[in-house]
């Protein structure tokens, strides 16, 4: 028996009764960073490169001195228009760089150079959610900055607050950075995870960005609110930052959301402010800011000279787009058959769909291959806490078992076993099989006589059988599995038991 | 945005703070008056109208200027770092953030 918390006064807008955790909505918008993988930084021709020496990818227009006038890396600006397109985006007439000024050490010039009311892209959306009904999420905008550089916090355990000093890593400023904002449309965190994996998959399709959470080449904020189901107005926000694992998306902001409504539950009031999600303790902790209320006096860069966009050269781009998720799922549907469930499971993921589409080259039953994508290597995926790009199974390891078992070689049971082995090894079935020797035993004569040999140990089963009870064939055929360690095939085992059986 | 109404030691607390600068109490008042002046004799430019000119954040006629992404020379880290008060382990150290 669940109690409801007593009433309180001065709760919600002065709600007293008290509102069940199901009659709360979530109100989250997220703002997703995402560094493209050009060749050089935005603005100097610094390589873009991870896990250099600290500050060898450096020059003076990324460290700030004096002097030094930024230019445009025109590739980040077309990837950049690439991710707007794809998103839906309007490409804007007229786009201008800002510095957005803040005293921090992580960047050298004490203010970053990024966008403020002229955006490159403004307007877009995304869909999610195919099959339990699509939700649009609309984009604000898109638009670019530079990344700042690193901080390692030196003392205090490697936070900042207690920290005794700081040492500051430069490779990573003026790397090309993207961010895209989204209107506060997401309604469940397992929505803004769905946004969070179509967004990943449609930039990965583009081949602009690694988008590696762990690594921080994505990077995930989060706006959250409450309020009762069927009010209008927005309860107070806050911002959730340091979401840094794809898998943390949906926690992080399930954490939060609890504490909205406990906190208004219990009669108080949620703060407006930045708050940290600490994954390993799974809580947020307030992040409180000596500073005054953000205050980064935006003005237009002078160094940057404005953009002006080429709209012919934007309409080609839009027609050269590349095969984005959702057509693929249509796709996938329409060339292979595939129930709608897969091809959305199969499509949400670039590296998923082309581990199938690679595998379908060579292979022709697409039902087979997507069950055992989404099945077996999906359940061995999640336990060895991988994807499906950094497991040793790969297309051809796949076709290998398949082609096994079409020849009969190998049984389904055996398969599973020699894939689970593959995933973990690397070795390809049929090493494996001839390694062991684990052939499918196929030879009728000597399936029969183990047949025969259940069958004397079974008298009962016998007569249950000719009592109309088929269901014990299931259990005979399990008796000759086990005395064949699974190696026979089952097929044939069927077949002989039933003819025995109806001989007797 | 200039706000019509004159700068008050506030705003001038508020922008020192911004910029991380400690003023003296006789600082403040004496800026608070010079920062009054200058936006005033600033405020002259409403008397002209500008309507129908656009705003303007360049001087130079240029747009769409643009670098081929190709990644060339850096700094050594001995280079990058010869001007660093304080240095270690390759890194630039800064005091205490917080
Ligand atoms: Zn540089």
């Amino acid at each position: 028996m669940i109690f409801p918390p007593p009433l309180r006064e001065g709760g919600l807008r002065g709600r007293v009764d008290y509102i069940p955790k199901e009659s709360y909505e979530a109100v989250i918008g997220l703002e997703i960073h995402v560094e493209l993988n050009t060749e050089s930084k935005m603005f100097c021709a610094c390589p873009v490169s991870f896990g250099e020496k600290p500050n060898t990818q450096v020059c003076p227009v990324c460290l700030g001195h004096p002097g030094v006038l930024p230019v445009l890396n025109g590739k980040a600006v077309e990837y950049a228009t690439l991710i707007g397109l794809s998103l839906n985006c309007e490409v804007t007439e007229f786009c201008q760089f800002h510095r957005k000024n803040y005293f921090y050490p992580d960047m050298p010039k004490d203010y970053q150079i990024s966008q403020y009311d002229l955006p490159l892209c403004v307007e877009g959306y995304l869909e999610v959610g195919e099959e339990k009904g699509v939700s649009r999420i609309r984009i604000t905008r898109v638009h670019m900055e530079e990344d700042t550089g690193k901080l390692i916090h030196i003392g205090g355990s490697g936070r900042i607050h207690g920290a005794d000093y700081s040492l500051v890593d430069f490779n990573r400023a003026g790397v090309p950075l993207i961010e895209i904002v989204s209107e506060p449309d997401i309604r469940s965190p397992e929505e803004a995870r769905m946004f969070m994996q179509k967004l990943r998959s449609i930039i990965l399709t583009l081949g602009v960005s690694d988008c590696n959470m762990e690594e921080g080449s994505m990077r995930c904020d989060a706006n959250v609110s409450i309020r009762p189901v069927g009010q209008k107005e927005f309860g107070t926000k806050t911002e959730v930052k340091n979401i840094n694992s794809f898998r943390s998306v949906q926690r992080a902001l399930q954490h939060e959301l609890d504490r909205h409504i406990d906190t208004i539950d219990s009669g108080d009031r949620v703060v407006q402010e930045t708050r940290h999600w600490d994954d390993a303790g799974g809580v947020t902790t307030s992040l409180r800011s000596k500073e005054e209320a953000h205050d980064y006096r935006y003005f237009p860069e002078p160094d940057l000279v404005p953009l002006i966009s080429d709209k012919p050269k934007v309409e080609r781009m839009k027609k050269a787009l590349p095969e984005l998720p959702d057509a693929r799922r249509v796709r996938l549907m329409e060339q292979y058959g595939l129930p709608k469930h897969d091809a959305n499971v199969i499509s949400l993921s670039k590296a998923t769909g082309d581990f199938f589409e690679e595998v379908m080259e060579t292979y022709e039953d697409a039902r087979k291959v997507s069950n055992w994508i989404l099945v077996e290597l999906g359940a061995l995926l999640n336990q060895a806490n991988l994807e499906i790009d950094e497991c040793a199974v790969t297309p051809r390891h796949l076709i290998d078992l398949l082609k096994l078992m079409d020849k009969g070689t190998i049984s389904g049971k055996m398969a599973k076993d020699i894939f689970k082995e593959s995933f973990d090894t690397g070795k390809l079935s049929s090493v494996i099989v001839e390694d062991k020797g684990l052939v499918q035993l196929t030879d009728e004569d000597a399936i029969g006589k183990i047949v025969e040999q259940v069958l004397a140990e079974n008298p009962k089963a016998i007569e249950d059988y000719k009592g109309g009870q088929e269901r014990v064939v299931g259990f005979l055929v399990g008796q000759v599995m086990r005395l064949t360690q699974g190696k026979a095939s089952p097929d044939a085992v069927n077949r002989l038991l039933k003819s025995k059986l109806n001989n007797k | 945005m200039v706000s019509e109404k004159a700068i008050t030691k506030k705003d001038v607390e508020h922008v020192a703070l911004l910029a991380r600068l400690a003023l003296t109490e006789e600082e403040k008042e004496r800026f608070t008056k010079q920062l009054g002046k200058i936006l005033e004799h600033a405020g002259k430019i409403k008397e002209i109208d500008t309507s129908k000119v656009p705003p303007t954040s360049h001087i130079v006629p240029l747009d769409n200027v643009f670098r081929e992404d190709k990644a060339g020379e850096c700094l050594s880290q001995e280079e990058a770092l010869s001007n660093a008060p304080e240095k270690e382990e390759g890194a630039f150290l800064v005091p205490k953030i917080v």
